[in-house]
């Protein structure tokens, strides 16, 4: 349970060091059978629908195959039966600080985290410092009429216009791994901006932190009514120390006549993480939806953001940085969907492999025989470290009809042995030369995360980097 | 007298031998010039000063000050005081001149010491004056998309903000119109003084009618077949190499 269905319990917030003592304990054991979905609702007070929703998915999520024909193999990796499905914060796995591998404090030293920041990250202890900060951006936001909780107050206290949406972005049905979600989310953000609404400035999941908001099985529903804006930001660029080997989402996206949604991503997951994410988003009438996504760590990340682009002159846009160190795969890319005239999608990724790294680009552009003038730019550029780097790209676009204007540019390019060398006769080490031409191959991208991030991800990309040279 | 100090230089690429035992002493102070014909091994001895990978050192040495270079990596060669203009400059895609440069003047502080932004600024700024060099250029990734003419002031203005002691201009006026070779010609002289010796490698005689050099040399098979003064480069440019080699 979390603080989100016991609003009654009272926190000092004049006080700056309170401990806030957990002294309930829920926990829905190992493994995934009917009983734990109701051992779930029950603990959530889910309503008769969500209970409905859940067991639908589950059903579906057995159904579903592991999509292994064409995907990573270590996907079969998975033991589902091994896995906690929920746990509450009280029962958020104990560890010391001394138990944190060392090169994950170097990073968070390295990144200038703070003490108290660090230890949460590291799951040492639960932070509950940023819930002020939180209740400031509600405050500011609310007034305008915006609502910003968590997914399960969301469709307790808005069920009119959290159920119209959820799951119609993405059925449960979709992938196994939604199904999946589907069957045992629980935290994530929802957010409904009303008509006309421009809301100045981003709404950050990482204020939300003790709301569970980096749950195994997080699911966030944003809407945005007509002619409404809003920017979003989930993650950071500090290394997230998982005990929990398979990390879930489901991320749906709702743009309304007018409205525009942009939706920033900066995971870093340690590396035996799973990170397999649907991500899409409904586009309509001259609405925009743009995902910005940065994806670094875990054993395999499999995430293809998404636009549906259903209405007229809809647009929508994946800006991606993957970068995949050694033994790590990123499988990452963008669904573009045309469903309506005059559409328009442009999707940019860049990934860096480095050791024997793998990073996969897949994407899939569809443009259907019976519209007209739809435009669609894919680049993707892929960049290799070591000889032992690997990527592999496979862009799909299916374009029927005519009158359309579709580009693909794509490219695979290593660092030139003769570009060290001039580096390096100006004074940079190797590592330091290594650094610096790699910001500069995804520089361009970097410039469009908000300052603080790009800042960041140049000095995590350094940080990589001085790993993976001499 | 601090000195540059090339003893008996033997090199090969593969087990293709360039430089054959070469000697060359250029003090701080003073500009020296080499010339000689494609495929006499001239940009080969700058690489190899410089530690290019490709390159094996089979015999000599080269001394920095009375210090053994050879074995270092290049950066290290580099924060001692040893600057190449190089005759094809690289493209660094993405990083801006000024953040690259800001690197490199970084890379030589003391650990812990971070390099003062308006200060490095100002300098910046003050050296692109002096070089007619417009301020638009520093948001510009390095080399990509630039004129041979830009490309050749942007390792000017390089040498110029990293003040080494030593300076190896690798046919600097190759891909330069006469305006375009005026403007470097007198960047490189503003550079010259007591506290850097510099190494002017050319094909033609032209560029050293702006660099006037303290000595010239010339480079045949892999050594320096003669040497002599700034005259020996119009002789040079009037007779051709040949009597050079007939003479050895």
């Amino acid at each position: 349970m979390n603080t989100e269905t016991k609003p009654d319990i009272d926190i000092d917030r004049s006080v700056g060091d309170f401990r806030y003592d957990v002294d309930y304990a829920f926990d829905a054991g190992v493994g995934l059978t009917e009983k734990t979905i109701d051992y779930i609702c029950d603990v959530k007070g889910d309503p008769d629908w969500v209970r409905k929703f859940r067991k639908d998915g589950y059903k579906k999520f057995l159904e579903k195959p592991m999509p292994t024909h064409w995907a990573s193999k270590d996907l079969e990796n998975i033991v589902f039966e091994n896995i906690r499905y929920y746990l509450s914060q009280g029962q958020a796995p104990k560890r010391s600080w001394d138990e944190v591998p060392e090169d994950v404090k170097r990073t968070f030293e390295r990144l200038g985290i703070p003490e108290q920041e660090r230890k949460f990250l590291a799951g040492v202890e639960a932070q509950f410092d940023s819930e002020a900060a939180y209740s400031n951006i509600k405050e500011a936001v609310g007034k305008q009429g915006v609502i910003f909780v968590g997914s399960t107050e969301g469709l307790q206290k808005h069920p009119e216009i959290f159920k119209k949406w959820f799951g119609k972005v993405i059925p449960s049905g979709d992938n196994k791994f939604s199904a999946l979600n589907s069957a045992v989310f629980s935290g994530g953000s929802f957010i409904y901006i009303p008509p006309g609404v421009k809301v100045s400035h981003p709404l950050q999941a990482y204020f939300r932190i003790n709301a569970q908001n980096f749950g195994q099985f997080e699911r966030t529903l944003i809407i945005a009514d007509e002619g409404a804006e809003v920017t979003y930001m989930e993650g950071c660029t500090a290394p997230k120390f998982e005990t929990a080997t398979l990390h879930s989402a489901v991320v749906e996206l709702v743009a309304l006549k007018g409205a525009k949604i942009q939706y920033i991503t900066v995971q870093n997951w340690s590396a035996n993480v799973f990170n397999l994410v649907t991500k899409r988003g409904l586009a309509h009438e001259d609405a925009e939806i743009k995902w910005i996504d940065c994806n670094i760590g875990s054993r395999l990340t499999m995430k293809y953001p998404g636009v549906v682009m259903k209405g007229r002159r809809a647009r929508g846009e994946v800006i991606s940085i993957a970068l995949a160190g050694d033994g790590q795969h990123q499988d990452t890319g963008a669904k573009m969907v045309h469903a309506a005239d005059e559409t328009t999608s442009n999707i940019i990724s860049k990934s860096i492999s480095l050791g024997t790294g793998r990073s996969t680009y897949r994407g899939m552009v569809h443009i259907p025989k019976h519209l007209k003038k739809c435009k669609n730019n894919t680049e993707c550029d892929a960049l290799l470290i070591n000889a032992n780097s690997r990527t592999d790209t496979y862009p799909a676009i299916t374009v029927r009809g005519q009158g359309h204007s579709v580009q693909h540019e794509a490219s695979v390019s290593q660092i030139n042995a003769e570009q060290i060398f001039y580096m390096q006769q100006r004074g940079l080490s190797e590592a330091a030369a290594m650094s610096l031409a790699v910001n500069g191959f995804v520089n361009d991208l970097v410039q469009q995360f908000p300052m603080e991030y790009s800042v960041e991800l140049k000095r995590l990309i350094d940080l990589e980097m001085e790993g993976s040279v001499g | 007298m601090k000195t540059l100090s090339i003893r008996n230089l033997h090199a090969s690429i593969g087990e293709k031998p360039i430089l054959r035992g070469l000697n060359l002493d250029i003090p701080q102070g003073e500009v020296h010039a080499i010339m000689g014909k494609n495929g006499s091994g001239k940009s080969t001895l700058a690489k190899v000063m410089a530690g290019h990978p490709d390159y094996t050192v089979t015999e000599g040495d080269v001394l920095l000050n009375g210090q053994s270079i050879l074995g270092m990596e290049p950066d290290v060669r580099a924060r001692l005081g040893l600057f190449l203009a190089f005759q094809y400059p690289m493209e660094i895609p993405g990083v801006t001149i000024a953040n690259f440069i800001r690197a490199a003047v970084q890379a030589r502080l003391p650990e812990g010491e971070e390099l003062e932004a308006t200060e490095y600024y100002a300098k910046l700024y003050a050296k692109m004056d002096e070089l007619s060099i417009p301020r638009a250029f520093t948001s510009r990734s390095v080399n990509e998309g630039f004129s041979g003419g830009e490309k050749k002031r942007c390792e000017i203005l390089q040498m110029a903000m990293l003040q080494p002691s030593y300076a190896v201009l690798d046919e600097t006026d190759s891909g330069l119109d006469i305006d375009a070779l005026k403007v470097v010609s007198s960047g490189v002289n503003a550079l010259r003084g007591p506290e850097v010796g510099m190494l002017v490698i050319t094909h033609y005689q032209r560029l050293l009618d702006y660099i006037v050099p303290d000595k010239v040399h010339v480079m045949g098979e892999g050594e320096i077949v003669l040497s002599g003064d700034k005259d020996l480069a119009l002789k040079l440019e009037a007779e051709g190499y040949d009597w050079v080699t007939a003479k050895k």
